[in-house]
């Protein structure tokens, strides 16, 4: 095994330690959060408007060619069951759900869950296979043709969205709203459940333009709405926007989420891996020959003097 | 003589109750009975009886402005006046079908100064306010008490693929 001067092994943890330093402090800037696509588009939900009559499910269901439900759509007997002790979730025949929120004395609530469309997706960041995409229409879209199954993506989304098809045993995939992008967001159009709704409990706008409108709606009706847009900020910021009359952790929304993205809670900790990866192993060698060269004394001083000079 | 005047007196009385004017002011050629079409694909058309509802409420508890009857809602009424009339009236008229359209979100984006920039479209002001109402009311809110379901509506509340 060839020999490294003193100079050579310096040298080079220097450039290495610099390099590292430099894409360290890119990497934290490229961090700063990301508001979205200017002309992102969203939607905006204003869960006091909402009678649960369940067209948007529907709506979907007929959009995404997705199987009949085992009760149809008008069966409102659905709001008592539970699933496992929980209220529905979304699974790989229902991309929205509408559930049902009671309180004494109190209309019930009731509040649509679907993909809220991130501005910085968990599903997103935590995808090996980059299966997701943020398009600048504002949709979190999922290709099943990279997708090696290893659902990642259903741990990180912190509203717990992806579903898998367990279902099928040789081609399984997840399944999640897309925004109706591919039929429709992409050609301008509002996805399917926001066109069925009858009560306009959702309203469809660029993002930007949907905040201006939820808090016109906040200031102009006073004592109507707890004064908060869910998703304006939740975890970096989402597409879809909530309004509600009700407590937000009083209808199913977690109410614990940071204002950052999830990737934020990692980044940290994932921009030391490179440097790991890439200087340990150079500076540890680096270490072991030194102790090795002290161990052989001065003719492989010699000999590495002698190499510098014949250069 | 005396019974010939109380039919008399009757008879006056029906007929002026029977062409009173609704309110004060209001606009006297209204259509009596509406045929709510403008939408129908999962649902028929829904018979609406305008006259049976004027025995509810006021004309301005639908129509917020220019029926000439008093405005009611006081933030309406700082720039549309009581007595103004518009040729405008119907819901339709100003409350877009396709509310979301590219079209209609380039528009509202071009104009400033748009004031109704929250305008709920048609379906939403339809419904916005006639179950709002009969939720206040206690008149029927199921969608099958004023709507009749089409061959396309079925298939759609049973959901699959088609």
């Amino acid at each position: 095994m060839k020999g490294i001067s003193r100079r050579r092994f310096l040298a080079a943890s220097l450039a290495g330690g610099a390099a590292t330093t430099l894409s360290v402090t890119k990497e934290a800037w490229g961090a700063s959060s990301f508001d979205g696509y200017p002309d992102g588009m969203g939607v905006l939900v204003d869960l006091t408007r909402c009678v649960g009559c369940r067209s948007c499910e529907a709506a979907c269901n007929k959009e995404q060619n997705l199987a009949a439900p085992a009760e149809p759509f008008d069966d409102m007997s659905i709001y008592d069951k539970r699933f496992h002790g929980q209220k529905r979730r979304t699974d790989e025949n229902s991309y929205t759900v509408v559930n049902r929120y009671e309180k004494d004395g109190a209309k019930p609530v009731y509040r649509k869950i679907q993909c809220n469309h991130c501005n910085e997706p968990a599903c997103l960041t935590s995808c090996f296979t980059s299966a997701y995409k943020k398009t600048k229409e504002g949709a979190v879209t999922y290709n099943s043709k990279v997708c090696v199954g290893c659902r990642n993506c259903m741990v990180a989304c912190p509203f717990a969205i992806p579903a898998y098809s367990y279902s099928s045993a040789f081609n399984p995939e997840i399944k999640k709203c897309v925004f109706c992008h591919e039929t429709r967001l992409k050609n301008g159009q509002p996805p399917a459940c926001v066109d069925a709704c009858p009560q306009e409990v959702m309203t469809f706008g660029r993002r930007r333009d949907l905040i201006k409108i939820a808090n016109d709606r906040i200031r102009t009706r006073p004592g109507r709405y707890v004064d908060h847009i869910y998703g304006e900020h939740e975890v970096g910021g989402t597409a879809w926007l909530y309004l509600s009359d009700r407590p937000f952790e009083e209808v199913g929304f977690d109410t614990t989420l940071s204002k950052e993205p999830i990737i934020s809670n990692v980044k940290g900790f994932l921009s030391t891996v490179p440097m790991v990866l890439a200087i340990w192993p150079a500076l540890f060698t680096g270490f072991h020959l030194l102790s090795k060269k002290q161990d052989h004394g001065h003719g492989e001083h010699a000999h590495s003097a002698q190499e510098e000079d014949e250069k | 003589m005396h019974t010939k005047r109380k039919w008399l007196v009757g008879a006056i009385v029906l007929a002026a109750l029977w062409s009173a004017p609704l309110e004060e002011g209001a606009a006297q050629d209204f259509p009596e009975f509406i045929e709510l079409d403008s939408l129908s694909d999962l649902y028929g058309p829904v018979p609406f009886d305008h006259l049976m509802h004027l025995d509810f409420g006021s004309c301005a508890d639908c129509h917020h402005h220019g029926t000439g009857v008093p405005v009611q809602d006081a933030n309406c009424a700082r720039c549309h006046s009581n007595a103004e009339t518009v040729p405008i009236i119907s819901c339709k008229e100003c409350h877009a079908r396709d509310p979301f359209s590219a079209t209609d979100i380039r528009e509202k984006e071009a104009d400033l100064h748009l004031y109704h920039r929250d305008k709920p479209g048609l379906k939403g002001a339809y419904h916005l306010s006639c179950l709002g109402c009969h939720e206040e009311m206690g008149a029927p809110t199921g969608c099958n008490d004023c709507h009749v379901r089409t061959k396309a509506g079925e298939a759609f509340f049973r959901g699959g693929p088609r």
